[in-house]
């Protein structure tokens, strides 16, 4: 018994004993606000500052938004609904005025029964860009085809298309969706014949205008097919553009109309005063955005070009645009032009528009290009020259994929500004959705002394749009990185 | 020679643009649509609904115009204009006409080269403040803040009227109408100023309309009326008769309801010759001679523009003032029309 002492038969501990938990102060929620929130006497105090102000935002603007109305007639009876629901001095958001009036936000004039056009040129937009956004990837193309084709069942049920409308669309996505399983590169022909399809459809008119005018491309290409053996690439290419202006002045219109009068099939024809809202800043954004990429590039390449013409034109057109305001160029579009155009022209408002915003866009991203070009060390250049390569394969391959890849960020950056920028045309007196219908919609004395609705909305509206463009830019970006950073 | 050079050219894009509106009413009959210049959006004056359909009290107008010329009131197509493109849509030709709440002033007549045939509208502008301020005339506004929208002949008369009163003020400049009805609301500012018209509107569409008063004092003249080109005087003589046909037809109790009854029992020799019964008025303007009886029945009245858009019994509201006829003792006076 003696033997047995507390020195030589040891307590041995078999198992672990379970861990005890950290300090309340160094786990969980008390952990993260001590770490994040409270742990320097200026953190304390920069916090319960935050606090405070986010609460004082909260009390004044948390009880507009709950007393929300969805359901009135008028402005005035908004007001009374809420103080009947919320007590004589509350406030509260007249979204009633929305739900009245949100298609002119959309929409603009265009007529109710042709809504079916503009939303089918919508989806079908997210469908020409899906081969350039997602070049080669199956399984991206077809997730965005399907929600193009999701997309287009419900709003052109909406919309009340007809069936005939109805069936083609789904046909075409559906066999854009097959195609994309089989060759999915083809899917290219589509967003090449995308401009002229979506100008029919909002603009209508006779289908063999947009057919007759893409034609000019054709014939464009074919003279320079035939042109280039004998004579040399770039008088073959001059040569080609004057047989396409040709075709478009002089053969386009007779030829349109002896084949309506053969094959008579149009559509009803709808007039730029009646484009208001997102359709015309998503028209003006998306055609001044796909038309300023390669005019900005081939200015960039322009202004670094040692011939010295084309150099110092790209220079003076890029210096001049940029060194004017957009509004300035705006109203050169809407009055200056009409002085100098031929008594009794009608030259699209619209389409002057365009133009002159994309003149705009490009000249900014000729710059930002070239900040591009100037990133790239000169032996990649000198590695293009070595491998025996022209000037436009140089570019092709080596030089442009590099730099763009580059400018990614700057370049979308100039396309939300752009997108952002389509809302300055309401100073022409075209009808844009943050001042244009706003005041339209103020005009309406059912709504007038309406002041945050409107622009809540189309500020939400607009944060949707720039906000994927940006996510849109982030992807690209990690999609596309090589270096090992 | 430079400056010589480009007032040259001025001048000649100018000439142009006059020749090009010479036979104006022989465009909008081969365009067959009256191309009217109209605001962006001004309540009771013109804008259009839900539904995108003009209304408002210079819409009749273009609207008697096209059913005078055209024979159809609805063969209009209006243009947006904003505060800076109206004069230059006008002299361009991208519209026929302009009906715009703009103020006729010399400058405007003389250096713009426009011609304002007529005034449908006498405006001038205002003060409107609140009850609890205790206020009754603009005089005693010495020291107040007051909300004026830039760039418009409202900021100079405001500064002018405070000069000649010898008293100061505080400007809170704001950029349109909803901005300073806000700010104005908010207390930013102690009176808010603008046309008598666009007072009168922006109350009746306040919260608490009773606590706000338009004071008495109207600090300037705003005579609104129609514009036309310089150089086409048969096209000007069109828009001032189909305006003041409809002030005779108010004079002469001829409304677009009872506009056949009259024509068919009337003895009035000057209602025959408006309504196109006797003489033959029409065709010295090139019109038919049923033009202005058109007019009438398309949009009624003058009165009963008024009364429609911006009248007493609308929620606008708006007293008829100088703009009653000359024998109810306001300022709208129609020529004979022999």
């Amino acid at each position: 018994m003696s033997e047995t002492h507390a020195q030589t038969v040891g307590f041995t501990r078999n198992d672990m004993l379970p861990p005890l938990p950290p300090p309340v102060t160094e786990r969980g929620a008390i952990k993260w606000l001590r770490e994040n929130l409270f742990s320097t006497p200026l953190n304390i105090a920069l916090t319960l500052f935050g606090i405070a102000v986010i609460y004082l935002l909260l009390q004044s603007a948390l009880p507009w938004w709950l007393n929300s109305v969805w359901n009135a007639e008028s402005l005035s009876q908004c007001r009374e609904i809420v103080a009947a629901n919320a007590g004589p001095d509350a406030s509260g958001a007249c979204w009633a005025m929305i739900r009245e009036r949100w298609h002119q936000f959309l929409f603009g004039f265009y007529p109710p029964e042709e809504w079916w056009r503009p939303v089918l040129a919508f989806g079908l937009l997210f469908a020409a860009l899906a081969p350039v956004l997602y070049s080669g990837q199956k399984r991206s193309l077809t997730i965005l085809l399907c929600g193009v084709l999701a997309y287009l069942v419900l709003t052109l049920y909406l919309a009340g298309a007809s069936g005939v409308v109805f069936a083609l669309a789904l046909l075409l996505v559906l066999g854009m969706l097959g195609l994309a399983q089989v060759q999915p590169g083809k899917l290219l022909w589509f967003t090449l014949l995308y401009p002229a399809l979506t100008f029919w459809l909002l603009w209508g008119g006779s289908i063999w205008s947009p057919i007759v005018a893409m034609a000019g491309f054709a014939v464009l290409y074919g003279v320079f097919r035939l042109a280039s053996p004998l004579i040399g690439l770039a008088p073959a290419a001059g040569a080609g553009v004057v047989a396409a202006v040709l075709w478009w002045l002089y053969i386009d219109v007779p030829v349109v109309e002896m084949l309506q009068s053969a094959l008579p099939f149009s559509i009803p024809a709808i007039a730029s005063d009646q484009f208001g809202g997102f359709l015309l800043a998503i028209v003006i954004g998306v055609t001044g955005i796909s038309f300023s990429l390669p005019i900005g590039i081939l200015l960039a390449l322009g202004r670094q070009s040692d011939m010295l013409i084309v150099k110092w034109l790209s220079v003076g057109f890029i210096e001049f645009i940029r060194g004017v305001p957009l509004i300035t160029l705006l109203f050169t579009a809407s009055l200056l032009l009409q002085y100098f155009l031929p008594p009794g022209t009608n030259f699209d408002i619209i389409l002057r528009v365009i133009i002159l915003v994309t003149l705009f866009a490009a000249a900014y991203l000729a710059e930002v290009i070239r900040g591009g070009l100037a990133a790239l060390p000169s032996g990649q250049y000198e590695a293009a020259d070595a491998l025996g390569l022209d000037y436009w394969r140089a570019q092709r391959l080596i030089i442009l994929p590099q730099a763009l890849k580059i400018s990614i960020p700057a370049i979308v950056s100039t396309f939300i500004g752009l997108f952002k920028d389509t809302t300055l045309v309401a100073f022409v007196g075209l009808m844009d959705p943050l001042k244009g219908v706003t005041q339209i919609v103020r005009a309406d004395i059912d709504w007038k002394g309406i002041y945050w609705e409107p622009y809540i909305f189309v500020g939400a509206i607009f944060f949707l749009i720039c906000f994927g463009m940006s996510r849109y830019s982030m992807y690209l970006e990690r999609k596309l990185k090589t270096d090992h950073r | 020679m430079k400056k010589s050079v480009f007032f040259g050219a001025l001048a000649a894009t100018t000439l142009v643009a006059g020749l090009a509106g010479a036979a104006t009413l022989d465009d909008i009959k081969a365009r067959g649509e009256l191309l009217c210049g109209s605001n962006t959006g001004l309540t009771g004056f013109g804008a259009p609904d839900a539904s995108g359909n003009w209304a408002g009290f210079d819409v009749d107008l273009c609207r008697a115009v096209a059913a005078a010329v055209l024979g159809d009131a609805n063969k209009v197509k209006f243009v947006p204009t904003t505060g800076e493109t109206r004069f230059t849509a006008l002299q361009s030709g991208e519209v026929d006409l302009l009906v715009r709440n703009s103020t006729w002033t010399s400058s405007r007549d003389s250096e713009l080269a426009l011609d304002f045939v007529a005034v449908n509208y006498y405006d001038g502008q205002g003060f409107m403040v609140k009850k609890d301020l205790g206020v009754s005339s603009a005089k005693e506004l010495d020291g107040a803040t007051v909300c004026i929208q830039t760039g418009t002949t409202t900021e100079l008369n405001l500064a002018d009227f405070f000069k000649q009163n010898n008293i100061s003020y505080q400007p809170v400049t704001v950029a349109d109408d909803s901005e300073a009805q806000r700010q104005y609301l908010a207390g930013a500012c102690d009176a808010y100023t603008t046309d008598a018209s666009g007072l009168a509107a922006s109350r009746a569409t306040m919260p608490d309309a009773e606590n706000h008063i338009i004071l008495p004092e109207i600090i300037s003249k705003e005579p609104l009326g129609p514009v036309v080109r310089h150089g086409d005087n048969n096209w000007g003589d069109i828009v001032r008769w189909t305006y003041y046909a409809l002030l005779i037809a108010e004079e002469k109790g001829v409304t677009s309801a009872n506009v056949e009854e009259v024509l068919a029992s009337t003895t009035d020799e000057e209602v025959k010759r408006l309504l196109g019964a006797s003489g033959e008025m029409g065709a010295k303007f090139g019109l038919d001679n049923d033009a202005f009886k058109r007019a009438i029945a398309a949009v009624g009245n003058y009165g009963e523009i008024f009364s429609r858009n911006i009248g007493e019994g609308t929620t606008i509201n708006l007293a008829r003032g100088l703009n009653a006829l000359w024998t109810q003792g306001g300022l709208q006076y129609a020529p004979p029309f022999r």
